[in-house]
């Protein structure tokens, strides 16, 4: 396709309206239901609608709102960074997809080795949907990340992940790997098992949830410092809380930004490790070794 | 009568909160120091292992955070969920 023709130009605008789309309907829709009120408040994920179930209703919240507009954005970006893609790279964009794709794979095969090298997509799927759901927060919506709900989802996904690789040597294998070194220490094997998802949820969601309490927090001193302080000069000079600008953006710099990413990070990283570290190669192929050996045989009995 | 045992429930919360917090940030704290001092060294002894040696020690400290975490959370349930239930308890007892 012509990357200078109009179509692919009204296609390009297209993408990017949708990418936009969701996360302005996000914010309408905070907009539209944010309870007036007065000083401070910290509080959970509002609730939107609530949808009558059988067994019970189902709240739809802020969390699961802004989490289904971020997985939009990241989708009609995608679609606008591959968009028009060719064997030599005519756009800037193809540049930057090349390189962040190039990257992902580089990670997994640091880190993961060769047989993973598939986990490449999920890896940085996790990692972008991780960061730009906390980095939400820079638009004044509720991060999705610091609704612990959202992230026990993406932390059961990883312990399912988990459990199929280590079931893959065979669940004898995987029952007896709960009584080693001895079998006295059968109950904390369990522990430590069902430890991992609990603690990359409250490990994620305590970093996010801990930043904005505490971004609200110094907001709220820093306007009565100034109250305070400045609160003698005349007339509407006075009620501006002049300390408040861009004092707390220096903050935000650490707790959104620094913070989400490395968040989103330490979580990819930690999914890839615990996902290879679950996989034993050695046994595996023992157990594909002796299958094959077994099957050999009844060949042999069989002729 | 009420109202005392509210106040009751309502100060031992924040107390216990920031108890909490305060503790479980020592180990954290003393831990994450530790960390980053022997990741200094390393790279000052081979500084071109800075790369391998940032990242690990980002992991290890996101590792060592955990605790500190836990803690964290404790606490804020204890300021924000735990006042609320104890409140209702109280008065569906009386």
């Amino acid at each position: 396709m012509d990357i200078k023709s109009r179509r692919f130009k009204a296609v390009d605008l297209l993408l990017l309206t949708l990418t936009v789309l969701p996360l302005l309907g996000a914010m309408v829709l905070k907009i539209l239901f944010t309870p007036v009120t007065e000083g401070i408040t910290i509080s959970g994920a509002l609730v939107y609608f609530t949808v009558p179930m059988p067994l019970q209703d189902l709240p739809i919240t802020e969390a699961q709102v802004n989490s289904v507009a971020v997985v939009l954005a990241i989708l009609f970006l995608c679609l606008f960074f591959t968009h028009g893609l060719s064997v030599r790279p005519g756009t800037k964009r193809q540049v930057i997809a090349e390189w962040i794709v190039e990257k992902c794979r580089g990670l997994v095969g640091d880190n993961m080795g060769d047989p993973f090298g598939g986990f490449a997509p999920f890896i940085a799927a996790i990692m972008g949907l991780s960061a730009l759901s906390s980095l939400l927060s820079l638009l004044g919506l509720f991060a999705p990340t610091s609704d612990l709900n959202i992230v026990a989802g993406w932390a059961v996904l990883v312990f399912i992940l988990i459990t199929y690789y280590k079931l893959k040597c065979g669940l004898g294998y995987y029952l007896k790997g709960f009584t080693e070194p001895i079998v006295v220490l059968l109950p904390l094997n369990i522990l430590g098992e069902v430890a991992t998802p609990i603690s990359m949820a409250f490990r994620h969601y305590g970093n996010v949830l801990s930043g904005s309490v505490i971004a609200v927090l110094i907001g709220t001193a820093l306007g009565g410092l100034s109250e305070l302080l400045l609160g003698w000069l005349p007339g509407i000079l006075g009620d501006i809380p002049f300390l408040r600008v861009g004092i707390p953006a220096v903050l935000s710099m650490y707790f959104d930004i620094f913070s989400s990413c490395l968040q989103a990070f330490i979580f990819a990283m930690l999914t890839m490790l615990n996902i290879s570290g679950a996989f034993s190669a050695e046994d595996y192929e023992k157990r594909m070794l002796k299958k094959l050996a077994k099957k050999n045989k009844k060949i042999k009995q069989e002729n | 009568m009420l109202e005392l045992a509210i106040g009751i429930i309502l100060g031992c919360c924040a107390l216990g909160a920031g108890i909490c917090m305060g503790i479980g940030a020592i180990g954290p704290g003393m831990g994450e120091g530790q960390a980053v001092s022997k990741a200094c060294e390393a790279i000052g002894r081979q500084p071109e292992s800075k790369g391998a040696v940032t990242s690990t020690m980002i992991m290890g400290c996101a590792v060592a955070e955990t605790t500190g975490i836990y803690s964290l959370v404790i606490a804020i349930l204890l300021i924000f969920v735990a006042p609320g239930l104890m409140v209702d308890i109280l008065k569906s007892a009386l």
